[in-house]
């Protein structure tokens, strides 16, 4: 399931990308799997890359490369509320729900993405940039009304201060014209489920290449064991629960007991 | 030290946790009520989910009031049989809140039904537990003798069919009104993550009067058994419940308890009613505040599908 969903949406950028030159990109990253332990308060995903060109094709042509690595979580339903007098009070009245969107989005570029891409609309075509994580209405042209443009701003903003989005212009470091690195830090409190690392090359303000690198944050050891045993098995683990809270209050009245 | 919770897929600060279950603690042993509706708003603003709080109150208040209730026990403070029958009442209302609980989070109003109905049963308690114990402490000053009840007058509720003697507390009541109050408090208790012992002892006391002796020790056993009942409902219905933030709240809460219990002994009792009105009171106010007050951020998002 998780292999056909990456195909899928390999299948869906692949053609967008569209190589015309005679570039490659080579990308792997640190590990293709973080576990959440007990003790898991974050994690680091380090994307290594390199471009390469083809023998013969460009030659003693001396390009500069531009690279966004998009890192993204498993996408489900955001909904966005805001909040409205409603006589004295103040209730969630408003709500925009964002569909297919990003839990978890780390935009690293090596320079600040509007250099790399001047083109808006190639931006928004690539997702580079926190504002285009969230898909665009169905009706394009309400992109920029203004109250859709508050519930996505207030869906970045929002995000950023959990840590679950960010953006560092200067995230992907050149370790030589053809070699970079990129670190995400993943939040302990990131959700669960199957990531990608989207990579785009640039060059000239002009898309190159681009791939698309999987891996996977999920519970491992007691913290995994808890969570399924939640789900697979609740009454039991129901009443698992109910015999540890009934122990330590037995247990507390046995050390205090005072007669 | 920093502990992954992995229900709440969110780690929280151990020490944290432990220090808010020993200080909700001691108030709980302070005034012999749960502290359920100290430790809620608490841990929502520490930014937990509110239905993994919520869910995980039950557990760890089944543990607390365990402890209590086996000390009222061993002084035959407890009346097995009235608490059976508030059971029964509170089951109903649990199973009732569970399903309301779901329906809500499903439309995002959960939120805002929590908030408006702390403020309105808070400061429907509080208020009226402070006029009770402010005439109470202005009786004692001015040295009149407390009312006392007139023997063979009865109120309408009592003479409802369906009566039932209860030899321990020394009653004779229908259980119709007995019924309907653990029913709604059962309700509350499931969705908003309170045990109800804050409701449920001055109901026994001032509508039924029950005896004080057996008070706290009926009402222990009757929130023992329906969180009992809300924890494996809420596991199995809303999948909610966070073993390991319950074990941890519930460690910090029966110690603290100890300590509260031991500072309550030098309390009196009509101050000692006056204060916890207060505390309500204070409660409901902060919740008031921040429903009435426009917030800085009046956005929030939600998370309402992930495909894993």
């Amino acid at each position: 399931m998780r292999l056909v969903r990456a195909l899928l949406l390999a299948a869906l950028i692949a053609p967008a990308a569209a190589p015309a030159t005679a570039e490659t990109l080579l990308v792997t990253l640190s590990t293709d799997k973080i576990g959440i332990s007990s003790n898991f308060t974050g994690g680091d995903i380090v994307v290594f890359g390199a471009v390469q060109r083809d023998e013969g094709a460009g030659e003693g042509l001396e390009r500069r490369y531009d690279i966004v690595v998009t890192v993204r979580g498993p996408r489900g339903a955001t909904t966005v509320r805001e909040k409205r007098a409603l006589g004295p009070m103040w209730v969630n009245r408003a709500a925009r729900k964002f569909i297919a969107t990003p839990a978890y989005a780390a935009v690293l570029s090596n320079r600040p993405i509007p250099y790399i891409a001047p083109d808006a609309e190639l931006r928004q075509r690539y997702a580079l940039g926190l504002e285009y994580q969230a898909p665009p209405p169905s009706d394009p042209s309400r992109m920029w009304e203004p109250e859709e443009v508050q519930f996505r701003s207030a869906l970045v903003r929002l995000r950023e201060k959990q840590k679950l989005f960010l953006e560092e212009p200067d995230g992907v470091k050149f370790l030589s014209p053809t070699v970079f690195r990129a670190t995400a830090r993943i939040p302990g409190g990131a959700p669960l489920g199957l990531y990608g690392v989207d990579v785009a090359l640039f060059s000239g303000g002009v898309p190159i290449a681009r791939t698309l690198t999987p891996f996977a944050v999920q519970k491992s050891g007691s913290e995994a064991f808890i969570a399924n045993e939640a789900r697979r098995r609740p009454l039991q683990y129901g009443l698992a629960t109910v015999a540890i809270a009934l122990f330590f209050g037995w247990l507390a009245s046995v050390i205090f007991r005072r007669d | 030290m920093e502990v992954y919770l992995p229900i709440a897929e969110m780690p929280v600060n151990v020490f944290v946790i432990l220090g808010l279950g020993a200080a909700v603690g001691f108030i709980s042993g302070l005034f012999g009520v749960g502290g359920g509706f100290l430790l809620t708003p608490m841990l929502i603003f520490l930014g937990l989910p509110s239905p993994v709080v919520v869910a995980s109150q039950a557990p760890q208040i089944a543990g607390s009031s365990l402890t209590g209730a086996l000390a009222y026990w061993r002084k035959k403070a407890l009346d097995v049989k009235l608490g059976t029958v508030l059971i029964v009442g509170g089951l109903i209302g649990t199973q009732l809140g569970v399903m309301f609980f779901n329906a809500m989070r499903e439309s995002g109003q959960l939120d805002i039904v929590i908030v408006l109905s702390y403020i309105t049963l808070l400061g429907l308690v509080g208020g009226l537990m402070l006029a009770e114990s402010l005439r109470a402490v202005a009786r004692t000053r001015s040295g009149a003798p407390p009312p006392r009840r007139t023997v063979g007058r009865h109120r309408w509720y009592e003479g409802l069919p369906f009566k039932m003697r209860f030899h321990r507390s020394g009653l004779y009541v229908s259980i119709i009104p007995l019924l309907v109050i653990s029913c709604g408090i059962g309700f509350a208790g499931a969705v908003l993550g309170i045990g109800g012992g804050f409701i449920l002892v001055p109901a026994l006391i001032y509508i039924f009067r029950v005896p004080a002796n057996v008070v706290v020790g009926t009402s222990l056993f009757q929130i023992l058994c329906t969180m009992i009942a809300a924890t494996l409902l809420h596991a199995t219905s809303s999948h909610a419940v966070d073993a390991v933030l319950a074990t941890v709240l519930l460690i910090g809460s029966v110690f603290g308890a100890q300590f509260g219990a031991r500072a309550g002994a030098n309390i009196r009792g009509e101050h000692f009613r006056l204060l916890l009105a207060l505390m309500i009171l204070a409660v409901a106010l902060r919740f008031a505040y921040d429903v009435l007050n426009k917030p800085e951020e009046l956005f929030t998002a939600t998370l309402t599908e992930t495909a894993r």
